[in-house]
């Protein structure tokens, strides 16, 4: 596979994006490697082919942010927002996620092997965000559509005004937020965790030892006597 | 008089007498929030009288100055916004826009009328919360794309459409409040935009999900301009609340252009006490908006747009006199459109109101075809009929404006300066920081 470096230390990010915006797609399917990033800001934000760009440490804040089609690998940590609003491709943190870890994200698949900060997969709007460690609390607030999938522990007010996101959680959930609640798992969301278990490398842990919380839609409409749980 | 002509020998009867804090809204309101056990949620802006432009007068020409002849010397109404920062800055050749309205609380026919009339006068639109359509695209020759909280149908191909990205952090309407758009407006179209189940009610977040303050909206105005190329103009929208500080801030952030809505301004729908109670008057947040960018240099440099009950060229005139680069319209553009019209009075009366006072635009029933998702309602609405009554009010607010503006003297809209101005009230006076009429009086600054 055809490979192009960039070393963040020597060249501005503009030029780095602006490569990978202009001419990468033209070829499509090569490898991009970025070294030095040492926390930059929105490094790979705004892919829009396959590409495969792979990010040599620690990124900053929008790391891929709104990635169509390109594959983005982290060999390190995320800043707050990774993938936000990614609409397809996949997006793979090896090390730990910030806050908002996919926020707003409407397609794609945004893998973290580590922990991610508070409000993960925040208004989630259809992606599918698999990670290895826990969430922080407010994780999936407002999340609309997609699947959050937890292999660790949740914090306070897990999916707080859940719309249909569903939400697999393998370990404890500090609390549940307002109208959301632990559902029976049918075979249906069987399956849907099971498939993401496997892209996420981990096809030997067992989708029985996961709980799905799902919105109980009692704050759908307002009514007055539900007052009190917003 | 408060006694009425009595029979001789009776004891004179007291006459009725309403109160003023009490009074027949008021009453009506609370009568109907202790039947339904919920706030009164309804569209536009402000209603309650408010410091206006009305309040300030323009000083014409006489012997100290020198006025322009009327249709005959030029006066120049152009403006650029995004000079800061952005490749492609935005060239309008009128200093009024059109405010972000959604697809979603509009029909389809009315984003596609404002996008004819807009493009017509040469000036810009700008979507709302719910996305950017192809109608208005394709309508609209300048399209601003508005970055909100809720980032409903947000994706990066509409960034790459836009000439511009608007990032909301607030409306003048709600200052710090999100949206509701209820469950009978959610068409399948407007639900599938959303990511969200038909006939729930859709709430639109206050605040935005991957960022918490200021430094962070640096970071975030750093990736859409990444995403960009740098080449579109980022604007930065606040309810006008705390003018100063917020304007400081964005400018901070690296806004290009500031948006400034006074609470005047409209919304599709939230609180009723929420429109009346939370905000400033566009007319008190323009000075100290303008002062953050003088303080920092900017003025000029970094463009403001403000809004808020913008009705004529008058009102333009004076914004501009104030430092404002532009204004924008939104209540007023769907009133050009046919909003509110009295041809509708009778369907007005079957639901309970009167051309005029129409504001529960989230019910979707609206006469004029709207503020609806109703097919039937909708189709009432001619876009291109609708657009060229559009495009004749904004010409006519720039004609309105140029006269003014001669009259001082003035070549162009952007020479005018609060020495043209004075004011009609201390209110106003003090808020627009222009001398009470007569004097030379500005409260809190001369002597």
């Amino acid at each position: 596979m055809e490979s192009v470096n960039f070393d963040l230390a020597a060249t501005p990010l503009r030029e780095v994006n602006h490569y990978l915006h202009h001419q990468a797609p033209a070829r499509a399917g090569q490898q991009v490697r970025i070294d030095n990033p040492n926390g930059a800001h929105a490094i790979a934000a705004g892919l829009n082919a396959p590409l495969d760009v792979v990010i040599e440490g620690h990124a900053g804040y929008y790391a891929a942010g709104m990635n169509q089609h390109a594959t983005v690998t982290i060999n390190g940590s995320a800043g707050t927002g990774v993938a936000e609003n990614m609409m397809s491709g996949k997006v793979h943190v090896k090390g730990f996620a910030s806050n908002a870890a996919g926020a707003t994200a409407h397609g794609g698949l945004l893998l973290i092997d580590g922990d991610a900060g508070l409000r993960c997969a925040i208004s989630l709007k259809g992606a599918n965000v698999v990670v290895g460690g826990s969430v922080g609390s407010f994780s999936a607030f407002m999340a609309q559509a997609g699947n959050l999938v937890v292999l660790g522990d949740a914090g306070e007010a897990l999916g707080d005004s859940l719309y249909e996101a569903r939400i697999f959680v393998r370990g404890t959930v500090k609390s549940l937020g307002a109208d959301c609640e632990e559902k029976p798992m049918g075979e249906a969301e069987r399956a849907i965790l099971a498939d993401l278990l496997q892209q996420a490398g981990h096809a030997d842990v067992d989708p029985a030892s996961f709980k799905l919380y799902g919105s109980a839609r009692t704050l759908y409409n307002f009514h007055v006597d539900n007052a009190g749980a917003y | 008089m408060t006694t009425t002509n009595t029979p001789a020998g009776q004891i004179p009867q007291t006459v009725p007498q309403f109160s003023s804090t009490f009074d027949a809204y008021t009453l009506s309101e609370i009568r109907r929030a202790a039947a339904t056990g919920i706030y009164d949620i309804r569209g536009g802006g402000t209603k309650r009288k408010l410091p206006h432009f009305d309040d300030l007068l323009f000083l014409g020409a006489s012997i100290s100055r020198y006025p322009l002849e009327g249709y005959r010397e030029k006066c120049g109404t152009d403006v650029v916004l995004g000079t800061r920062f952005a490749k492609k800055p935005i060239h309008l050749k009128i200093p009024v826009t059109i405010a972000g309205m959604s697809f979603g609380a509009l029909s389809a026919n009315a984003k596609e009328a404002l996008g004819r009339g807009a493009s017509i006068a040469g000036t810009s639109t700008t979507t709302g919360d719910g996305g950017m359509t192809p109608e208005e695209r394709g309508q609209s020759q300048t399209l601003i794309y508005q970055y909100l909280p809720s980032r409903y149908g947000m994706n990066p191909d509409d960034l790459r459409k836009a000439d511009a990205i608007e990032v909301v952090i607030g409306q003048g309407a709600k200052p710090g409040g999100g949206g509701m758009l209820l469950g009978q407006k959610i068409s399948p179209r407007v639900a599938a935009m959303r990511c969200l189940p038909q006939g729930i009610d859709q709430r639109s977040a206050c605040r935005h999900p991957d960022w918490t303050g200021p430094d962070d909206l640096e970071i975030k105005i750093l990736e859409l301009r990444e995403i960009t190329d740098w080449e579109k103009p980022i604007y930065v929208k606040v309810g006008a609340t705390r003018p100063y500080y917020d304007v400081a801030l964005a400018v901070k952030a690296g806004a290009d252009v500031v948006v400034l809505d006074g609470m005047q301004g409209g919304t599709a729908a939230t609180q009723e006490v929420f429109i009346e109670h939370v905000g400033i008057p566009i007319l008190a947040a323009i000075r100290p908006a303008v002062q953050a960018l003088q303080d920092l240099g900017m003025h000029r440099k970094v463009q403001l747009i403000v809004s808020g009950g913008i009705r004529n060229g008058a009102d333009v005139a004076k914004a501009l006199a104030l430092g404002a680069d532009a204004v924008a319209i939104g209540t007023a553009a769907l009133v050009a459109l046919g909003d509110n019209d009295p041809r509708h009075e009778e369907e007005y009366r079957k639901l309970g109101t009167t051309a005029g006072a129409y504001d529960d635009w989230h019910e979707g029933r609206d006469p004029a075809g709207i503020t609806t998702q109703d097919p039937a309602l909708a189709a009432r609405l001619d876009p291109v009929q609708a657009g060229r009554r559009l495009a004749n009010y904004l010409s006519v607010m720039t004609m309105e404006a140029q006269v003014i503006a001669r009259a001082c003297g003035k070549s162009h809209l952007h020479n005018l300066e609060p020495e043209d101005l004075t004011a009609l009230t201390l209110e106003a006076a003090a808020m627009a920081q222009v001398p009470l009429a007569g004097t030379g009086w500005i409260p809190g600054k001369t002597f």
